[in-house]
């Protein structure tokens, strides 16, 4: 702005009295002036004044609420929820923003694309941090993600016919009915042992009936002593009628398909396998000397897999060694990962926009230089096309470092349960202490004040910028 | 001497052809895979509001793809059809528009009013009033909370009129905070205003309000479109203001509609996955409908 125009145009303009044209110009200004007066700037001055008082502001304390900040286990866990997320998600979402940035520049559907992935950030977060909690959610019928892993789980590890579900507190002990005991390597064996022509029963109990829905269980048969062969029934040993009867097959009792069974000699060493059928019979044909009991084996009872806690209380924690303090300090709670990628669905469009302007600023000219001496294409990239792009990154950077340190919306909506304690940061415990049961102000404007220092060194770079500009 | 000169031409070809084509295959491919990914939410979100109720936690919503004929709107005519019953859907969505829509006004008049004083004004000290606007851009609104919510309560006291815990008191709020971006935005839009055009309208007699009415605000429309759909869609989208300042109202915008329904004892998926639709519908219409508008405030916001 050349100051001597300037004086001209007043020099010009002067027919009006000069009072009269500033006042018109200040009114002008007067309704932001007042609003950012009134609503921004006391009120912060206001906090600092409250930090240093109880938290009905009646009675000055000093730094006390400062000490309480930082002798608190939740607002220590919630400074070091924003250390992950300030370490991890600005430095993601740029990259992330930099590759699609880049790939777009060669596809014919970059509008389409760039529209798609530009959608999440109109979407409120609240609304994405719901749909984000079902897509990580536990089970498999509900979190895509689960399930996912489940499909592929289920190669290596498939599920028992009766999964026994540890995470109700199931055991395997207590599927035994009658005839039978179960083994510490979660395998059921028949108390009593028979020799050939003899037979086993087995009485099975705690068994769904969706479950024997599901594999089409008839009435269990006892079934017909056959020489030279062991055979018997393993059913579910409850009737409504005589729900104490446990050793008999009573009427309307259902046996139990699809068990896997070994016939185990006195040394327990298996000698045969067979299968049940959909009424629970089974027969070990040409059994040798000797006595022996039948063996249903663990993969029977195997509960596969059950989805992993994302958005649990569990984390990703240092090696041992550390004290305990540290490693809580130092652990990072899968559902901060599971924020985290959630923030980078939302955002990833924001950084791509920016970084593809300041690509399309380049200087072509310089990168076609660069190929003509025989530069490959990833070494344009990484020493031509980077180093220009240096100061949008850094905007891009600096610009999700001030989001990332007031993230909020997302840890209230998608913390639950055990991650609820795992999750907070600093603008959640700002909530959290100030604002519910009552409005508490202490300790509440401490965190923000110290939220406040921690954009300050953004705001005196934007203002370096703005004044160079 | 031709059949060489071919074959250079061929190779030549080639090579430019070898440069554009593997990067352009893997590119398609690679980005169709990021796209699909970026859609599923979305999709996920509109498939379980179409599912019954029942369906939700029995069977993936990735099976009703295969049986599209399961889909019902149910889940919208029940929410719909209870009407504006205080704390229902409907009820939401009327709050949500009577708090963004003013807000939105607001902030919008009140940064071209600033910003017109800012470029064209004469007065001293316009330069120190800019540069605490764009410190103010990064001040936390958490920061503000509770002073505000006092402020309201002396306002009660003082005047009878305590806008704690009405619209009216977010509205406040929102515009508050809105204006730092919105006078720094205006403010540079309107710099680029050839500052001859309103001397001419001032030299045949036009007053300082009609110049900024005639002149300034026409010319400022697409950084007023900004401005508006970025405001529009920060305060549609907003939790913590309306969560601090309606505490109790039974009125309340669709993100704590949405807050509650997940935090009752029994979350209802069925209401929450229809409610989210219902709130991301009117920012995607502003989205797709202005979305150069909203491409140009990104780029302004950050990179100016």
């Amino acid at each position: 702005m050349s100051g001597s125009t300037i004086n001209v145009k007043t020099r010009t303009s002067r027919r009006r009295p000069w009072i009269r044209e500033h006042a018109v110009s200040l009114a002008f200004l007067t309704p932001a002036a007042i609003w950012l007066l009134f609503i921004v700037i006391y009120p912060t001055i206001d906090t600092i004044r409250l930090s240093l008082f109880n938290e009905s502001a009646t009675k000055f304390l000093g730094l006390t609420n400062y000490k309480t900040v930082f002798s608190t286990d939740t607002i220590l866990t919630a400074f070091r929820n924003n250390v992950i997320w300030v370490l991890i998600f600005p430095f993601f979402v740029t990259f992330l923003g930099l590759v699609f940035a880049v790939l777009t520049e060669r596809i014919r559907w970059a509008t389409a694309f760039k529209a798609l992935v530009v959608m999440p950030i109109v979407f409120s977060t609240t609304a994405s941090a719901l749909v984000w909690a079902t897509i990580f959610d536990n089970s498999p019928q509900i979190g895509a993600v689960n399930a996912a892993v489940l499909t592929v789980s289920d190669w290596f590890n498939p599920p028992g016919a009766y999964p026994v579900s540890a995470a109700a507190g199931q055991t395997v002990a207590d599927l035994v009915g009658s005839n039978a005991h179960a083994k510490k390597n979660n395998t059921i064996v028949s108390t009593s042992s028979a020799r050939a022509g003899g037979t086993i029963n087995i009485g099975l109990e705690d068994i769904t009936p969706a479950t024997l829905t599901l594999l089409k269980a008839q009435d269990a048969v006892k079934p017909q002593p056959m020489s030279g062969a062991i055979t018997g029934v393993i059913w579910r040993a409850f009737s409504p009628s005589d729900p104490t009867n446990k050793t008999d097959v009573l009427p309307g009792e259902l046996g139990l398909p699809l068990l896997h069974l070994s016939l185990v000699n006195s040394q327990g060493a298996s000698v045969a396998t067979t299968t049940t059928t959909t009424s629970g019979q089974y027969k070990f044909s040409n059994v040798g000397a000797g006595s022996y009991f039948v063996e249903l084996g663990s993969s029977n009872f195997g509960s596969g897999f059950t989805g992993i806690s994302w958005l649990g209380g569990g984390s990703i924690t240092p090696v041992s060694g550390l004290g305990q303090t540290a490693q809580a300090l130092l652990s990072v709670p899968l559902a901060d990962m599971a924020m985290i990628i959630t923030y980078l669905w939302i955002w990833a469009g924001f950084a791509m926009v920016l970084i593809g302007a300041g690509l399309a600023s380049l200087n072509r000219e310089v990168l076609e230089a660069a190929r003509i001496d025989g530069a490959k294409e990833w070494q344009v990239f990484r020493r031509v096309t980077v180093p220009m792009l240096a100061p949008v990154l850094a905007v891009v950077l600096v610009t999700m470092i001030i989001n990332v340190l007031k993230v909020f919306d997302i840890v209230l909506n998608m913390a639950s349960g055990a991650s609820v304690n795992a999750t907070p940061t600093l603008a959640v415990e700002i909530y959290n202490d100030g604002f519910t049961g009552g409005i508490h102000s202490g300790v509440s404007s401490a965190i923000a004040v110290i939220l406040f220092l921690l954009v300050l060194p953004a705001m005196i770079m934007n203002l370096k910028r703005i004044k160079g500009v | 001497m031709t059949t060489i000169a071919q074959t250079n031409d061929l190779t030549k070809r080639r090579h430019i052809l070898r440069r554009m084509l593997p990067a352009r295959g893997p590119s398609n491919i690679v980005l169709g895979i990021i796209a699909v990914v970026w859609l599923v939410p979305t999709v996920s979100l509109l498939v379980i509001s179409l599912r019954p109720e029942a369906a939700f936690g029995v069977s993936g919503w990735w099976k009703a793809l295969l049986d599209p004929s399961s889909l019902t709107f149910s889940n919208y005519r029940t929410l719909f059809g209870q009407g504006f019953v205080a704390g229902g859907l409907l009820d939401s969505l009327m709050t949500s528009i009577e708090i963004t829509v003013p807000a939105t006004l607001g902030v919008v008049l009140f940064s071209c009013f600033a910003g017109h004083s800012l470029v064209f004004g004469r007065w001293r000290g316009r330069d120190v009033v800019f540069l605490t606007v764009v410190a103010l851009m990064v001040v936390p609104l958490q920061v503000a909370l509770i002073p505000v919510v006092q402020l309201y309560r002396e306002l009660g006291t003082l005047f009878g009129l305590n806008p704690f815990g009405t619209i009216p008191g977010v509205i406040i709020f929102h515009i508050a905070f809105g204006l730092p971006f919105g006078i720094f935005l205006m403010r540079n839009f309107m710099s680029g205003i050839p500052k001859d055009l309103l001397e001419a309208a001032r030299m045949e007699g036009a007053g300082e309000w009609k110049v900024f009415y005639r002149i300034v605000l026409p010319l400022a429309l697409p950084a007023l479109a900004s401005l508006a759909i970025f405001q529009f869609i920060w305060v549609w989208n907003d939790l913590l203001v309306a969560l601090v300042f309606l505490g109790g109202n039974v009125h309340t915008p669709l993100t704590v509609f949405l807050y509650d329904q997940n935090h009752e004892l029994q979350a209802n998926y069925w209401i929450i996955s229809t409610g989210a639709i219902v709130s991301v519908v009117v920012p995607l219409i502003v989205f797709f409908s202005f979305q150069r508008y909203f491409v140009r405030g990104v780029l302004a916001g950050a990179v100016k």
